[in-house]
């Protein structure tokens, strides 16, 4: 079993908290991770991204090759896209459906939206106004990590574990908070 | 055994601590910060006594201060970007003529690629330059007993030893296994220790010729070292055989292409100098070598020359890989022979997102007014420098003119203003100027230059992450005891409320036929954000 992710957005939204918590769900469930990250100039508002891999056998590469990606997990729809030479063929994108317009040359929405119609395995879902009605504003990458949790090797039970970890140092309600936004994420079914 | 998931920087630094260490003493910059950082915090969560873990004013004097303490008997640790180590390069190339006394261990992080660095110079090649061994870790765990085993080697060669990583290594998670926490060493002088540390010439033609004599210890601990592997397969595959050198993270680039094993003779590389015997028995082995190594040609220039027996060399040199660029699993694919296959490509409507000047940041209104001072002369030119104001270059303000090394934007303004240019204006940040800034200040005061210095004061270390500035509460008292007149040093808050006082202000010292000063000074709102955070 080999999983390959990548992890999008802009800086400060939040993508290298969603890749600690599915890296310490990885590493309690015994397997193998690597994830690579960016840090620096990147963030001041330009686009991130993360690859992070998990496998039962020891990973080699801290990079994924291209097209060997199984997700691509987005908090920004056009930073998606960005990745696509990393995807496999039948690989699936999780995005946020809100745009983050920090530049002026932002394509059409519409543009936008043809190029995922043109992809066979997307999901999509406005993170914000989820965010909004669960009163937990800060919360989006959290929400769109529960969306994508059915792609992901991770038993939901071992994610909700790394949440508790990686959140547990800012106290129980932010832990609560997020964890009712990673079943939020999921659509409420687990 | 218990893994706990590290950044490639974070391993080094906890080997560190549990080998002993006495003391970190580093520069910030990307991407060797976190490493530095990760101390400080160990120090504070787990009260570690006697441990000092701080940011210095440069490179250099981060080196020289971990020096003291080696001489002192005890182990130490400096970190530092590629760029760093040209600045702290005076002492690093003497130490490797001193040598050390208690373990020494100089972290290099390089940034092949340019994530965020001027250059992409390749410190392997300082390694060589000083003749002392350098590590170069393939993952996470190697990193951590390279540094966690290195300060005995250190000690037993007596010499420093490099560590070079690059931004993947240090920006990389894994699973790390740790060691047992060894106690600090106690203050132990060596019996004769002025020949050794007094480099006058006498002294120094002795220590160079020792250092020469300790090459063949080094080559013999490079070719005993677990991290230099040569594997020989028994039947390898007919024909004009490919021989593998892999150096550092090139190594999991190969397996990543051949999960299930790589037949043709393989030599993984992550200790040098580099290994001759096995280099050697692979030559005899193989028709041709293809070098995989990220950064400069290093080791692929050393093979060209020492192995000049006919073999063919690949790599950077040829065009068998890019000559520039981070080094990646498809780049290996592609040097090997074998195709990458995306299914699908970027399309055409994604757009580029560089990187900005946070809203609400200073440095913004330091940019409006500049840009709006200077309209009225039309052949102004600003120098600025290294840190997050070197984003003035992007619109909306295109502010800047240059951005060569840290401290240039005075000393270049200084030059270009003697050449005739004017207005010549320096932009530098707080901690870049007390980094390299305050001698430049001192040659414009000495030769009473016709520039306008702005110090952007943002009471940080910004662009790496907020760490502490030493110029925090300095800068006015050192301006003027460096001698810039009173009249002409002003402080300033860069508010919008401020901008028509800026715009006058630096038009007014434009005017001036001498040195003026001003020093716009506001917290960084990121870590003011931060602060405000902890206290709630």
């Amino acid at each position: 079993m080999k999983t390959d992710i990548i992890l999008a957005g802009v800086g400060g939204q939040g993508i290298l908290s969603i890749a600690a918590v599915i890296g310490e769900a990885a590493l309690e469930d015994g397997l193998y991770m690597k994830q690579s990250e960016v840090h620096g100039m990147s963030q001041r508002g330009g686009d991130v991204q993360s690859h992070l891999r998990i496998s039962d056998r020891p990973v080699a590469s801290d990079l994924i090759p291209s097209g060997s990606a199984d997700i691509i997990i987005s908090l920004e729809p056009m930073e998606a896209l960005r990745y696509l030479p990393y995807l496999k063929k039948d690989g699936w994108i999780v995005a946020s459906s809100r745009p983050f317009e920090n530049i002026p040359n932002y394509p059409d929405r519409e543009k936008v939206m043809a190029e995922y119609n043109k992809l066979p395995h997307t999901v999509m879902l406005d993170v914000e106004q989820i965010a909004k009605d669960l009163g937990a504003l800060r919360s989006g990458n959290v929400i769109l990590l529960g969306a994508a949790s059915p792609y992901l090797p991770i038993d939901f039970f071992k994610l909700e574990n790394g949440i508790r970890s990686i959140f547990g140092r800012k106290g129980g309600d932010v832990v609560e908070m997020n964890l009712k936004a990673l079943r939020a994420g999921a659509g409420g079914k687990v | 055994m218990n893994k706990q998931l590290f950044l490639g920087d974070e391993a080094i630094a906890q080997a560190a601590i549990d080998a002993g260490l006495s003391g970190v003493y580093s520069y910030p910059g990307t991407p060797s910060t976190e490493i530095t950082e990760y101390i400080q915090n160990a120090v504070k969560k787990e009260h570690i006594p006697f441990l000092h873990a701080v940011w210095c004013s440069n490179e250099k004097t981060a080196l020289e201060t971990a020096l003291g303490m080696s001489y002192a008997g005890k182990r130490t640790l400096s970190c530092m970007k590629h760029v760093g180590l040209n600045v702290a390069a005076d002492a690093f190339m003497n130490i490797a003529m001193s040598g050390i006394n208690g373990g020494m261990i100089i972290v290099t992080a390089d940034d092949p690629s340019m994530h965020s660095s001027q250059n992409e110079q390749d410190n392997r090649v300082y390694g060589n330059f000083a003749m002392i061994p350098v590590f170069e870790p393939s993952n996470q765990q190697e990193a951590y007993d390279m540094v966690y085993e290195g300060y005995d080697l250190s000690e037993k060669l007596g010499y420093p030893v490099l560590l070079r990583i690059t931004t993947r290594m240090a920006h990389s998670r894994a699973g790390i296994v740790t060691r047992d926490r060894k106690p600090q060493n106690p203050v132990r002088l060596e019996k004769e220790t002025k020949s050794k540390y007094i480099l006058l010439p006498a002294n120094a033609r002795n220590r160079f010729k020792r250092l020469l004599e300790a090459q063949s210890a080094f080559l013999e601990a490079s070719e005993r070292s677990k991290y230099n592997c040569l594997s020989i397969s028994p039947s390898p595959p007919e024909g004009g055989l490919l021989g593998i050198v892999a150096c550092g993270l090139a190594f999991n680039y190969l397996q990543e292409n051949f999960p299930n094993g790589f037949e043709n003779p393989v030599l993984k590389i992550s200790q040098y100098p580099l290994p001759k015997k096995q280099l050697l028995q692979l030559a005899e082995a193989c028709d041709e070598i293809l070098v995989l190594e990220d950064g400069f040609p290093v080791v692929e220039e050393q093979l060209k020359g020492y192995l000049g027996i006919g073999l063919k060399v690949h790599g950077r040199l040829d065009g068998t890989l890019q000559r520039d660029g981070e080094l990646t699993p498809d780049k290996v694919r592609k040097a090997l022979g074998m195709e990458v296959i995306s299914p699908y490509s970027v399309p055409e409507i994604v757009a580029a997102r560089p990187p900005a000047l946070c809203a609400g940041c200073g440095h913004r209104d330091v940019y409006d007014a500049l840009n709006e001072a200077l309209k009225e002369y039309g052949d102004a030119k600003v120098f600025s420098d290294i840190g997050c104001y070197t984003l003035g270059a992007l619109p909306p303000w295109q502010a800047i003119d240059s951005c060569i090394d840290m401290g240039a934007s005075i000393t270049m303004a200084r030059g270009a203003a003697d050449a005739g240019i004017f207005p010549s204006v320096a932009v530098i940040g707080d901690s870049t100027f007390t980094h390299s800034g305050m001698t430049g200040l001192l040659d414009c005061v000495n030769s009473n230059a016709n520039v306008l210095i702005i110090i952007s004061d943002n009471e940080t270390t910004g662009m790496t992450g907020g760490q502490d500035s030493a110029a925090t509460g300095r800068i006015h008292a050192i301006c003027k005891g460096i001698g810039v007149h009173p009249d002409h040093l002003h402080a300033i808050v860069p508010l919008k409320k401020n901008h028509g006082e800026i715009k006058a202000l630096i038009q007014k010292e434009i005017e001036y036929q001498g040195v003026s000063v001003i020093v716009p000074c506001r917290e960084c709102i990121q870590t003011h954000a931060r602060k405000v955070r902890q206290k709630s």
